[in-house]
């Protein structure tokens, strides 16, 4: 199996090569358009701002070939995030991939934003969620979140209840890091890989 | 007109962090685990603790030789290959280019002290390259007989006159994801954690405050959590010599009250 991370300028990207490396998937980082299409699954990682990752993006023309992929595609975190149309963050235009648009965490309430830590997940669904019990923890690193919507096939509890997983056709986006998730993080690549 | 009131919700989980102090990569100060074969093997053990539910790892290399780069790079390599979830690298990092050595060999965070009190503009430049989630700004510190909390360098050996608050708020304006404090009056008694302060900067900042020094039974980390509102609480020696064990102190602070990732 071909798996291919997306390799642009978007921080932290080798975690996600060495969370695939323990469950023994051997990815590679490219932003070879033809390398990146004849994959069998697509990584879409991403840490950091949105309107700089999309400029990243650009110079390569990413932004238009990851919206035409076929294979499986997982976005994690600011990957998640840039497959909707708008992020809050810099009023940025993303991929248009989900009719959604990233808000930023309400600051006014007395919870800090960025949410780091760990965080549980429910509302379950999707094969991407498969033997993965409801109120599993995972590892978020965020201050911008995608609100409750039809694609969520799982939510958490910030500020309020929003979509911390989403799908749609060949499309999927997790808000934690799935690579940094423990046993739960590390399901949740298998049954992508198995997908 | 009305307002409404917002009830934020929210189940994020405070954070138990172990930290293993590194030279010329073996762990210091580790006893013998049953579990394990070898607790001077810092992925050995960082492995049994995450194992047992530790949240993240910090590791502190306090090695002073010229191999200190080479040997921090492999040991940031290995951790990455064997351990699934978030780690902190520390001890000596001072340039960008130390931080992306690491970040390149898979460490998720990290920490940073006397180089940034130095040149504060270190924090804005990792931020800016990597991201404010990659930068932990570590502060040691000191009650001094004014009663004011002051900033140490060096590890403790040098003092500043500058104001513990003072520093931090500057940190996180200038870009820190989170702040490690260490109170040196706490550090070592197992006498509880530097309640008063820890509060100060955890409810005036916008960003976690991990407390670090003094926690020596379950009561102090409840306290820390409850009373001081840490984000995280980090400790060493309690756990590398099986005072406490993670899974026990997880279970009380959920009985507790307190939420835990169990």
């Amino acid at each position: 199996m071909k798996v291919v991370i997306i390799e642009y300028n978007a921080g932290n990207i080798q975690s996600v090569q060495y969370a695939l490396q323990r469950i023994g998937v051997n990815a590679i980082l490219s932003n070879d358009h033809a390398t990146i299409k004849s994959a069998d699954k697509v990584i879409f990682p991403g840490v950091g701002e949105a309107s700089s990752a999309m400029r990243s993006l650009q110079q390569n023309n990413l932004h238009l070939l990851i919206p035409t992929l076929q294979q499986p595609l997982l976005g994690i975190c600011v990957g998640m995030q840039l497959l909707c149309s708008f992020s809050e963050e810099n009023n940025t235009d993303c991929l248009g991939v989900f009719n959604l648009t990233v808000k930023k965490f309400n600051t006014q309430s007395n919870l800090k934003v960025p949410q780091v830590g760990w965080n549980s997940i429910y509302n379950l669904s999707s094969p991407l969620m498969h033997q993965v019990p409801e109120n599993s923890y995972c590892y978020f690193v965020h201050s911008y979140y995608v609100p409750q919507n039809n694609f969520a096939i799982a939510t958490t509890n910030y500020v309020e209840p929003y979509a911390s997983a989403i799908h749609h056709n060949n499309f999927y986006g997790v808000q934690f890091h799935a690579e940094k998730s423990a046993a739960v993080g590390e399901q949740i690549l298998k049954n992508f890989m198995a997908l | 007109m009305e307002t409404k009131q917002i009830q934020p919700v929210s189940g994020l989980t405070k954070r138990i962090i172990p930290c293993l102090d590194i030279k010329d990569g073996r762990t210091v100060k580790g006893i013998h685990f049953e579990q394990i074969r070898d607790a001077g093997d810092p992925v050995e053990l960082g492995a049994f603790y995450a194992e047992q539910g530790a949240d993240e790892l910090v590791f502190l290399d306090i090695t002073a030789t010229v191999e200190k780069r080479k040997t921090l790079k492999e040991l940031a390599n290995r951790i990455a290959a064997h351990i699934n979830i978030p780690f902190t690298v520390g001890g000596g990092v001072s340039s960008v280019e130390d931080a992306s050595v690491l970040l390149h060999n898979g460490a998720d965070k990290v920490s940073i002290n006397t180089a940034a009190f130095k040149n504060p503009n270190l924090i804005t430049q990792l931020a800016n390259e990597f991201g404010s989630q990659f930068v932990v700004l570590a502060i040691d510190i000191k009650q001094e007989s004014d009663g004011n909390w002051y900033v140490y360098l060096n590890g403790g050996r040098t003092a500043t006159n500058t104001l513990c608050t003072t520093w931090a708020k500057q940190a996180y304006e200038l870009g820190a994801g989170e702040i490690l404090l260490t109170s040196m009056n706490h550090d070592g008694a197992k006498q509880g954690f530097a309640l008063d302060i820890t509060r100060t900067l955890s409810t005036q900042l916008p960003i976690p405050v991990i407390a670090s020094g003094g926690g020596g039974t379950m009561q102090h980390f409840e306290a820390v959590f409850k009373d001081a509102q840490a984000d995280a609480a980090l400790a060493a020696s309690i756990f590398h010599f099986k005072e406490i064990a993670i899974p026990d102190l997880k279970q009380y602070l959920h009985k507790h009250n307190i939420s835990v990732r169990l």
